[in-house]
């Protein structure tokens, strides 16, 4: 995004980057390196961009995301752990031509909200799930998750994740991917620049086709939790890269309601 | 005489809701309420409103949380034990100040219970069931006429108190087909909701949220909720009363219990016993104070339940040990007889004469 | 022909010197500050300007929106 350019006699001035408009000034309280942030400002592009900041309602799940009203400027309501796809569905039924996300974690969406969140996309409803997928409950001081990656260390897998007792790492785009409803399913990665233009890309698809009113989408985006994964920022992001995304392959699972091979 | 028409009382209140101008509503199969959610599918698909069979009585009343947060009129319906699973949800919705009606066409309990009508979960409506300080109103229909009616208010009561309202029924009344005269005339006025999620065009975004985490600001919060209960038990209490005048003995029941104690008054003044009946038609607010003001005259209170004798404590929280209480009380689905409320009153009372064929 | 001089400004306050942008910068041209932000963070700082070729790797990277970017063209 860029403003105009400045003329100055023969010299010009132009922006290649702002912050987003969409973005509150408050500073997030999400810490150093935290994937949330990032999907935040991503989010507040696509909403400048695609110029539906004005129209669209959010929804803010139980985690360490509870706080996005206070980072992106427009309507937000919290949802009950696990229900944001319910209380979604509602208000895009109710407010059709309104842009209605679900912002949620790896907990939220896929522990105690799996029945929201397959019965939602099986509804095929015209909103837009944005999945953050941190490995762990970050809120709360870094559990398992039903992503936690096999043998990955967490408060309550002290000695890694094992198959036998706990399953394993669950994956929310193949299953989702098997039902007809959605229209739009792919995973990104926060690993790198390159990670995060893709986030962007996909982040505009979602959007898009729900302004188009073609169904459900949900973007699953593979993010680093610096503090639970114990590492500095940018290991965190290179854990993503190398162990997340060699478990949770990173693509596109449906495109335009069509199931991608 | 206006028209009258022959229907359940599930149908009824769901013909009360469309009429009140309910703009969404989310169920979920469960008996005895399933004909209110089949009414509902007919009905509001036919008007282009809201309608989702949810995936879980859970999914539902969070959906009720999203249909009101948008500013619309929501209800969800559901029997015992999906109203459990309501109570968290309940528990937002009153603490994130939403306008919502909740219907419980109660069933045996506890556990899975069965589908015969009981009135167990008064405590669950009245005290609150899910978490925090927070009291929802909650009315109590007797007829298919009421459940009809009671819906209209229900939807006023929510958006002028920004509140959960259960309107607590039971199988009973909800399966039984009676005639009841269709409300005329507009919904109650929709109050305007500046603080509802519509798109921030031309205004700040808004938030709707119960976590508040600030230093003090959830006290601050549950103090402003507390003034607007004690609100609430000044403007919303209502009552039936029949025969009190001159009662020495008081029966005092609601919804069912409520019918067969109609019956049992009549039988007992042919009996020249001078029985009385008050019926609660709010169980929150609950009306103490009309009870404390008729217990001095009374010889007796009889207090008729389809449970184990809960709406009982608030009789003796009204009237403080100064009169002696009986309970005729059924559980699991029974149906209190009116014979037992009769040899109840007794106690209290002699018959003045023999008995005479009314 | 164009010339281009890129300018990277970071927000000290909005920096909680996660060193993301560092670690993606193609050409060193960020490093760490000494001195703490308002919050009490250790933050960003662009230390080697010319070195810049505009490809806005650290501000895409950064989870705080803390990086600003333009460029000035002087043309002949």
């Amino acid at each position: 995004m860029s403003d105009a350019p400045r003329k100055a006699g023969s010299r010009t001035i132009r922006s290649l980057y702002r912050r987003p408009a969409a973005l509150k000034d408050t500073p997030t309280h999400y810490c150093p390196g935290c994937g949330h942030g990032t999907v935040h400002k991503l989010l507040a592009e696509v909403l400048d961009t695609l110029g539906i900041r004005e129209r669209t309602i959010g929804i803010a799940p139980v985690g360490c995301a509870v706080r996005a009203y206070y980072y992106l400027n427009c309507d937000i309501s919290e949802a009950a752990h696990g229900r944001a796809p319910a209380v979604a569905c509602a208000i895009k039924r109710c407010l059709p031509d309104r842009i209605v996300f679900s912002y949620q974690g790896d907990g939220d969406l896929a522990a105690i909200g799996m029945g929201e969140t397959i019965h939602a996309a099986n509804r095929g409803e015209n909103i837009t799930v944005v999945f953050v997928n941190n490995t762990v409950y970050g809120m709360t001081g870094g559990q398992m998750a039903p992503t936690t990656l096999t043998g990955q260390r967490t408060s309550t897998t002290p000695g890694g994740r094992d198959a036998v007792s706990t399953g394993g790492p669950l994956h929310i785009c193949e299953l989702l991917n098997t039902l007809d409803g959605p229209w739009h399913i792919e995973r990104v990665a926060l690993d790198g620049p390159a990670g995060v233009r893709r986030t962007r890309k996909a982040l505009t698809t979602a959007f898009q086709a729900q302004i188009d009113g073609k169904g459900y989408s949900l973007i699953e985006v593979l993010s680093p939790c610096p503090v639970h994964m114990h590492l500095p920022p940018v290991d965190a992001m290179r854990f993503v890269k190398e162990q997340m995304v060699a478990s949770f392959p990173v693509k596109i699972f449906r495109q335009e309601g069509k199931r991608l091979a | 005489m206006a028209d009258r028409v022959l229907m359940t009382g599930n149908d009824a209140l769901g013909e009360g809701a469309i009429r009140a101008g309910c703009d969404a509503y989310f169920g979920y199969p469960i008996t005895p309420q399933n004909e209110l959610t089949a009414y509902m599918a007919v009905n509001m698909l036919r008007l282009g409103r809201v309608f989702i069979q949810a995936e879980s009585e859970l999914a539902a009343i969070n959906m009720v949380f999203g249909a009101a947060a948008a500013g619309k009129r929501a209800m969800t319906s559901s029997s015992s034990p999906g109203i459990s699973l309501k109570q968290e949800g309940i528990s937002f919705i009153a603490a994130a100040e939403l306008p919502a009606v909740i219907v419980n066409v109660q069933r045996g309990g506890p556990g899975l219970g069965n589908i015969a009508p009981a009135q167990g979960d008064y405590f669950q409506a009245t005290r609150g069931g899910g978490h925090g300080d927070y009291r929802t109103i909650v009315l109590a229909p007797d007829s298919a006429q009421e459940m009809h009616d009671l819906t209209f208010d229900a939807f006023a009561l929510a958006d002028r108190y920004r509140s959960p309202v259960i309107i607590l029924s039971d199988g009973r009344l909800g399966q039984m087909m009676e005639p009841i005269v269709l409300h005329k005339g507009p919904p109650p006025p929709v109050p305007p909701k500046p603080w509802a999620l519509t798109g921030a065009k031309g205004r700040p975004a808004n938030m709707i949220r119960s976590l508040i985490m600030e230093d003090g600001a959830l006290e601050k919060h549950n103090i402003h909720l507390q003034a607007k209960f004690k609100r609430i038990l000044k403007e919303v209490v209502r009552y039936e009363e029949r025969e009190t005048a001159d009662a020495d003995v008081l029966l005092v029941a609601y919804g069912t219990s409520a019918r067969i104690a109609k019956g049992a008054v009549i039988q007992a003044r042919s009996q020249g016993i001078k029985a009385g009946l008050l019926r609660p038609l709010t169980l929150w607010p609950y009306p103490h104070a009309r009870l404390r003001a008729l217990a001095p005259r009374l010889k007796g209170i009889v207090v008729i339940e389809m449970s184990a004798g809960q709406m009982l404590e608030d009789v003796q929280l009204a009237v403080g040990g100064s009169v002696p209480i009986a309970f005729v009380g059924r559980m699991g689905g029974g149906v209190p007889e009116e014979r037992a409320v009769l040899a109840a009153i007794r106690r209290f009372a002699k018959p003045a004469r023999r008995r005479s064929r009314p | 022909m164009v010339q281009k001089r890129y300018i990277v400004k970071i927000s000290g306050d909005c920096c909680k010197g996660c060193q993301l942008c560092i670690s993606v910068c193609p050409k060193k041209v960020l490093g760490m500050a000494r001195n703490l932000n308002s919050r009490g963070h250790h933050h960003a700082d662009v230390l080697r300007i010319n070195d810049c070729i505009g490809c806005l790797q650290c501000a895409d990277i950064c989870p705080d929106a803390a990086i600003e970017i333009d460029v000035e063209e002087v043309g002949r």
